[in-house]
């Protein structure tokens, strides 16, 4: 029997249970489009993990106070070690070779204040360079300038939505804001940015690091961030900044040194198993539309007990009764599929999405038909022709 | 062409075998013209079965031109039955969403044949059945008549050599089963050989040789005269009562 001549007798049963064939379609349909669909979404955050750190700049390295423990726990959010990281350790850290620029940063809470409207802010303390490691631009005004790395200067950069919630849209720049009990000029407006690794930076103010360690009355920083040359190699710098800070420390490692690499590779390998988990969990709904079809399948050899009786006794044999069982519902599996894939495609899954969801799709359409084309095979023609059970 | 020597066949119905057929031999020239008569439940539709190969004997032997039928797979069988019988059904058995003529391609399809050979063929067949007008109607825009000729048209397209009728005209009403039954007999004397099971006595006897079927047993079996000559064959069913004379 010619594959052309299958599809046509198959086409002639379709069109014959024009409903049937439409909810089977749609029950793999959806499937197909629910697995590319659930995969996208993994994909998608996977995505964004990797926008977040590489707007957190190329290459990066965090050194946090206190030493992370291999007994378990992450690393210390602030720092609970003996010794503080200081801004001269920061300084240091900057005469490393391959480390293009150091951004130190103290932060604490604050009030800040502007005639009658105050609020409590998140203050990081930081230099300019930590507009370029963190890829920061002003909307208005300018930056931190490069005195604000040693001088206690009394200027800030506001958040946008903190400008907002003091000054509303009248004009910020040049007036004075009330920080703690100090007095500050504000010299720049951060540009309009969503949120970034958690740190809502709209919501945010910048000052001079001296001045931060002034107002909260500590020189411990909260981490260092430094930027390293894309040309050095990570993990040699890695055990540089190690070395000097124990030489600093009285031999003491006591700090935790995290590279954008490493942290960028844990959380692909997290997000990559979870898309397969949701992967293997949206197959469920391909399996039930496999089921489905498997149903209707045994449904429709028992209703056709005769034909297929005649088709055998016409000169048809068992493979082609079974071919023509499973052909029917692989070419239901085949136009679901396209169907599923039309709905998904515009969402732009990853590449492997689609394969992936045809592979399941007519593996479960082949698992689920054999048993009815194998039943249909063996009917024996004398009782199907007379209508009869077995 | 066609030699049993033998058979038996026992179906189990609920707890009681039944003996459909019970040391049955026969041979059948080629281009025959026979019918199975007998009650019900005397074997008869067993016994088409068996010769179009659709049903195993439990034991015996039968030779299809030389062939040793029983020792062919499954496979083999249904090439054979495919290209050299053709079955016509009391009921028909067309396919409902198919045309007249889509039926009656199927057996070329299943052979894998190429559309040209089978649009040439298919044209052919439904003109011999005078169904030429028919060819796009569905089966539920047919008369009983024009249903069983399709079946007909059906039954030897792919130019088989035996056609096996069960109850041709069992469903049709007087008309339509002499039409029906023209047919047949055209097909017959250009050669095919045709072997039809009724109960229809008139049918029966318009055959050249007769088979009456009590109880699973070939119980009688008479070739008529026709023209003045014998269609020459012997009967030598030792085991056959020798028949009361009913036909001739």
């Amino acid at each position: 029997m010619r594959l052309s001549d299958q599809f046509s007798f198959n086409r002639q049963i379709f069109l014959r249970h024009k409903v049937r064939t439409g909810l089977l379609l749609l029950a793999v349909a959806i499937g197909v489009a629910s697995v590319i669909l659930l995969t996208s979404l993994g994909e998608g955050a996977r995505g964004y993990m990797d926008r977040e750190f590489s707007a957190l700049g190329n290459r990066i390295l965090i050194v946090l106070p206190g030493r992370k423990e291999t007994t378990g726990g992450g690393p210390p959010i602030y720092g609970a070690a003996p010794r503080d990281l200081t801004l001269e350790d920061a300084n240091a850290l900057g005469r490393i070779p391959g480390v293009l620029a150091v951004a130190p940063i103290i932060a604490g809470t604050t009030t800040v204040a502007h005639s009658s409207r105050s609020r409590e802010v998140i203050t990081l303390g930081s230099s300019d360079k930590f507009f370029g490691v963190r890829q920061l631009a002003v909307g208005a005004g300018r930056i931190l300038s490069s005195r604000s790395r040693s001088e206690p200067l009394a200027v800030c950069v506001l958040g946008i939505k903190v400008k907002r919630e003091l000054f509303g849209s009248s004009r910020a720049l040049g007036e004075w804001v009330r920080v703690g009990d100090r007095r500050m000029r504000v010299i720049g407006v951060l540009e309009e940015r969503g949120e970034s690794l958690g740190l809502d930076m709209r919501d945010m103010l910048l000052i001079p690091v001296r001045t931060a360690e002034q107002l909260f009355d500590s020189p411990g920083l909260f981490r260092i961030l430094l930027d390293i040359a894309p040309s050095a190699d990570s993990d040699k710098i890695q055990e540089k900044i190690l070395k000097l800070i124990r030489s600093r420390h009285d031999g003491e490692e006591d700090v935790t040194v995290i590279s954008q690499d490493s942290m960028l590779a844990a959380f692909d390998n997290i997000l990559a198993t979870l898309t397969m988990a949701i992967a293997a969990i949206s197959s469920i709904s391909l399996l039930v539309a496999g089921i489905l079809i498997m149903n209707i399948s045994l449904i429709s050899v028992s209703q056709r007990r005769q034909e297929i009786g005649l088709l055998k006794a016409i000169g048809a044999s068992s493979r082609q009764i079974k071919q023509l069982f499973i052909g029917e519902s692989l070419l239901l599996i085949s136009m679901g599929s396209a169907l599923g894939i039309g709905f998904a495609f515009p969402l732009q899954p990853p590449n492997w999405a689609v394969p992936a969801a045809l592979v399941v799709a007519f593996g479960t359409g082949l698992m689920f038909s054999i048993m009815p084309a194998k039943r249909a095979a063996a009917l024996d023609p004398v009782l199907a022709l007379r209508g009869l059970q077995q | 062409m066609i030699k049993l020597e033998t058979i038996n066949k026992t179906y189990q119905v609920g707890d009681s075998p039944l003996r459909a057929l019970r040391d049955v031999s026969l041979q059948i020239g080629s281009g025959e013209y026979l019918s199975v008569m007998g009650p019900s439940g005397s074997g008869k539709s067993t016994l088409l079965n068996m010769i179009g190969l659709l049903d195993r004997p439990d034991s015996g032997r039968y030779w299809f031109d030389q062939v040793a039928t029983e020792e062919l797979n499954e496979e083999r069988r249904t090439h054979l039955r495919g290209e050299n019988i053709g079955f016509i059904f009391q009921s028909f058995h067309l396919i409902n969403r198919l045309s007249a003529f889509e039926n009656v391609e199927l057996p070329m399809m299943l052979a894998g044949q190429p559309l040209k050979q089978r649009r040439i063929a298919v044209a052919d067949v439904l003109a011999m059945v005078g169904l030429s007008q028919r060819a796009s109607h569905k089966p539920n825009q047919l008369s009983g008549g024009q249903l069983q000729r399709v079946a007909i048209a059906r039954a030897i397209v792919m130019r088989p050599r035996l056609l096996l009728a069960d109850e041709p005209t069992g469903n049709l009403d007087s008309k339509s089963g002499g039409e029906v039954i023209d047919v047949l007999e055209k097909l017959n004397q250009d050669g095919i050989t045709l072997i039809t099971v009724t109960h229809d006595q008139k049918l029966g006897d318009r055959a050249r040789r007769h088979i009456r079927m009590v109880d699973g047993s070939v119980y009688s079996d008479q070739t008529a005269f026709e023209n003045g000559h014998a269609n020459g064959l012997k009967n030598d069913h030792a085991k056959t009562q020798k028949s009361r004379d009913e036909t001739i």
